[in-house]
């Protein structure tokens, strides 16, 4: 207390004082202004780098995508378009069905991957034993490329020699097509192959991230409910949901955010296509199909358009989200 | 013929690699960085830049193309060639970066099916008054419709390298296990459904056929098939034109050979390089493809051995194909080139994919350096210029050309690719892939609902 109380007054009296200003004030302040700069040369500097970073990998991107859903390529020359290339993707059949896809996966993967991880950390947290060893064994498949663990269950769901027909075969069970499953209903079996996929390859994180936030809760408020006679579910409700809620909603953000851009799962997959009836087509793979998979027909303005689509449309979610889940009072 | 290896194994590795991209999410730049500073004014030194050219990975192709580029500068003291190294030679998604960056080497390597996507850049510089009987002595032996993928209106753009038909692989020591004449490829879908539950009943894993339904193969064979049919993917009005008996054939033929005959692996959504590995294991009796696939992929990337293929002319309902979807590649020249770019790079190209007797058309070199010769490819000349471009094949020949002679004779007439070709394939995949894993697949629904995206997309590209 002593220490802040003795920099606070030392601040104050590095200060100059207020009457010492000139008249003008031009050459004092650029004093001023100067020796602020020198004194903070490598924040400044750092704040550069980033800033730069920024700019050239994030937001001139970003601008450049909106300019160019408004413009059209035609023989070389560049004109302004207007609405047309939304007017385009919106009457492109394969949009809305892209969106529909999006949307089951986002929610499948809520379902499974935003509950799973939560419930696997509750259980780490109670281990007394190999807890250490069962942490590394939920976080190796983060470590592995997305592309190799992708190929590993397209392996696994082969109809023919996969891993999984021939355990289902084994014990009498009904085989699957996984994702060559048919059928665009909403909860198709070739989306809810993909989500399986992307739960197992990314549950690690958010585990570990929840495990962190369990650590924090501090055991009394168990102990108490102990000695009331809270059982286990009850303890989840009122003491591990309430003390996780920031971190909860926080992942429930970001991962809403991460799974409408669903791209490389469904890709790798489906081997570059998108399934059956285009079951398993996302936005972004539509937005890498306007601008890569189409040759002559493929254009980068459709695309950005889809982009800019995309992008509104996560905007309002995450404001929306913010707006709702903002500390009140 | 080791170099238009080189050249067709980059075309067919399209699919592949696009499936590599969005898996690494990185942009190869291979291909991109191309755009060689050249000098080149008037009428003093110029160089320029050529991309495809075969990497150290393919050690006797590499040696081969450098052997050119120093007979060809030694021949030409004025001009430099500046290779550009790449396998595959081009990949997509980096393709359309680069034509939007307008990087592109000063002679650039492009698929028949680019064209559109390159004069829409504005990236293609004009070579018609470059390309006369003097300059390419075998211009109007090329084959038309390697021309037609090259020109726009009047317009020249590019000069075709590698241009193929396709034909029905077979597995000839299946067909010898099955009990079946392997001189005598089936012609027709019933004869192929015969065969392939002939082939299917030897166990093991293997299976009669086998079709694409991913990567935009499925329709891309789909479109070879109902050609063969005697079909058109897109009609002279620029309008989906698949909808139609052909095409209600061929997707019947193999649905049947799916679910009827069982002579079909479960196991669908294939992309390229799948069936030509299930070829090389003995687990696969029959597929679509040109020929390069046997002498680019099974055998030396897969490890088949040369004389377990050949092949016979597409399947039909008839037994005689009525035309087959015919593809290839060319080499484009750059917008920016100067007019000495632009006669230098054609010279280079006649030099080295244009002459018979030299370049990738240097058969007794081929065979010297270990590589197979005698493969009916690339179909690229017709007239004279073929005929002293097969006497001197036949010369150097060094496989069985009589396991072909079914696919040579049918002499398929070459159908080019669809309008928009790229995109009426990716439409058409969900369809094979549908018909292939669904038994209950309700075919016509599926044409006319692809039929309608087809012509959206037509009619957006206008």
């Amino acid at each position: 207390m002593t220490d802040i109380a003795t920099l606070s007054e030392a601040s104050r009296r590095s200060r100059p004082p207020r009457s010492t200003r000139s008249p003008r004030g031009g050459g004092r302040l650029g004093g001023r202004l100067g020796a602020k700069v020198r004194r903070n040369t490598s924040a400044y500097g750092f704040l550069f780098g980033a800033v730069a970073c920024f700019a050239f990998f994030a937001w001139y991107p970003m601008v450049r995508e909106i300019i160019m859903s408004f413009q059209q390529t035609h023989l070389g020359v560049t004109s302004w378009a207007g609405f047309a290339n939304y007017d385009r993707i919106f009457h492109d059949p394969t949009f809305w069905l892209a969106w529909r896809n999006t949307l089951e996966f986002t929610l499948l993967a809520l379902v499974l991957g935003y509950a799973v991880p939560f419930f696997t950390a509750i259980l780490l947290n109670e281990l007394r034993h190999a807890r250490g060893y069962l942490r590394v064994l939920v976080y190796l498949p983060v470590m592995l490329p997305p592309a190799s663990a992708l190929l590993l269950f397209a392996y696994f769901y082969d109809p023919t020699y996969g891993l999984f027909n021939r355990v289902l075969h084994a014990v009498g069970l009904p085989t699957s097509q996984w994702v060559q499953s048919p059928g665009t209903g909403f909860v198709s079996m070739a989306m809810v192959s993909v989500v399986i996929a992307a739960t197992w390859m990314n549950m690690g994180g958010a585990t570990l991230i929840y495990l962190a936030a369990l650590q924090n809760i501090p055991g009394e408020l168990y102990e108490a409910a102990e000695i009331d006679g809270a059982g286990l579910w009850s303890k989840i409700r009122h003491i591990t949901i309430p003390q996780t809620r920031l971190i909860l909603s926080m992942l429930l953000m970001l991962q809403v955010v991460a799974t409408m851009q669903m791209f490389v799962e469904a890709f790798i997959l489906t081997n570059g296509g998108a399934g059956v009836g285009d079951n398993t087509l996302s936005v972004v793979n539509l937005i890498y199909t306007y601008a890569f998979a189409l040759s002559g027909a493929s254009n980068y303005d459709s695309a950005s358009a889809l982009g800019v689509v995309l992008m509104l449309v996560l905007a309002v979610f995450s404001g929306g989200y913010l707006w709702v889940t903002r500390e009140r009072g | 013929m080791s170099r238009q290896l080189h050249q067709r194994a980059c075309r067919r590795r399209q699919i592949a690699a696009l499936t590599a991209v969005g898996t690494l999410g990185l942009g190869i730049t291979a291909c991109s960085g191309g755009a060689t500073a050249a000098s080149g004014g008037g009428g003093g030194h110029v160089t320029i830049s050529v991309d495809c050219a075969p990497p150290k990975s393919s050690p006797i192709q590499y040696k081969e193309w450098n052997e050119d580029v120093s007979i060809f500068e030694k021949q030409n003291p004025d001009i430099t060639i500046d290779s550009i190294f790449t396998s595959p030679c081009e990949v997509p998604a980096t393709f359309t970066a680069m034509l939007k960056a307008g990087t592109e080497p000063n002679v650039f390597y492009t698929y028949f099916t680019d064209r559109n996507q390159v004069l829409d850049a504005g990236q293609a510089a004009d070579i018609t008054s470059y390309v006369t009987t003097k300059t390419v002595p075998a211009r109007s032996d090329i084959v038309p419709s390697a021309m037609a993928a090259v020109t726009a209106g009047k317009t020249l753009y590019g000069l075709p390298t590698v241009n193929y038909t396709q034909g029905l692989i077979i597995n000839r020591r299946l067909f010898t296990q099955a009990g079946l004449n392997p001189n005598q490829p089936p012609t027709t879908w019933a004869q192929v459904e015969t065969d392939a539950r002939a082939i299917t009943k030897l166990g093991h894993g293997i299976y009669g056929y086998g079709d694409y339904s991913a990567g935009n193969n499925g329709g891309w064979h789909f479109s070879s098939e109902v050609d063969a049919e005697g079909g058109q993917m897109v009609g002279a009005s620029n309008t989906a034109a698949f909808d139609s008996a052909p095409g209600m054939a061929v997707l019947q033929a193999l649905h049947t050979l799916r679910f009827t005959d069982h002579a079909m692996s479960p196991t669908q959504q294939l992309a390229w390089g799948a069936l030509q590995k299930q070829m090389a294991a003995g687990k696969l009796g029959m597929y679509i493809a040109a020929p390069d696939d046997i002498y680019n992929v099974i055998v030396p990337q897969d490890g088949g051995h040369i004389n377990d293929y050949g092949m016979g002319p597409l399947p039909s309902t008839s037994g005689t194909p009525a035309g087959s979807l015919s593809g290839g590649n060319d080499y484009m020249f750059a917008k920016r080139d100067t007019p000495a770019q632009i006669r230098a790079g054609i010279k280079w190209l006649n030099f080295e994919d244009l002459t018979p007797g030299q370049g990738q058309f240097n058969f007794a070199r081929t065979k010297a350096d270990g590589l197979p010769v005698g493969f009916p490819e690339p179909q690229l000349f017709s007239g004279a210029t073929q005929q002293a471009n097969q006497k001197l094949m036949d010369a150097s020949a060094t496989i069985n050309t009589s396991y072909y002679s079914t696919f040579t004779s049918a002499a398929e007439k070459g159908m080019g690719e669809p309008t928009d070709a790229q995109a009426v394939y990716k439409t058409l995949d969900p369809v094979m892939l549908a018909v292939l894993t669904e038994a209950s697949a309700n075919i016509g629904q599926l044409l006319k609902n692809a039929a309608g995206q087809v012509n959206t997309i037509l009619a957006n590209s206008g």
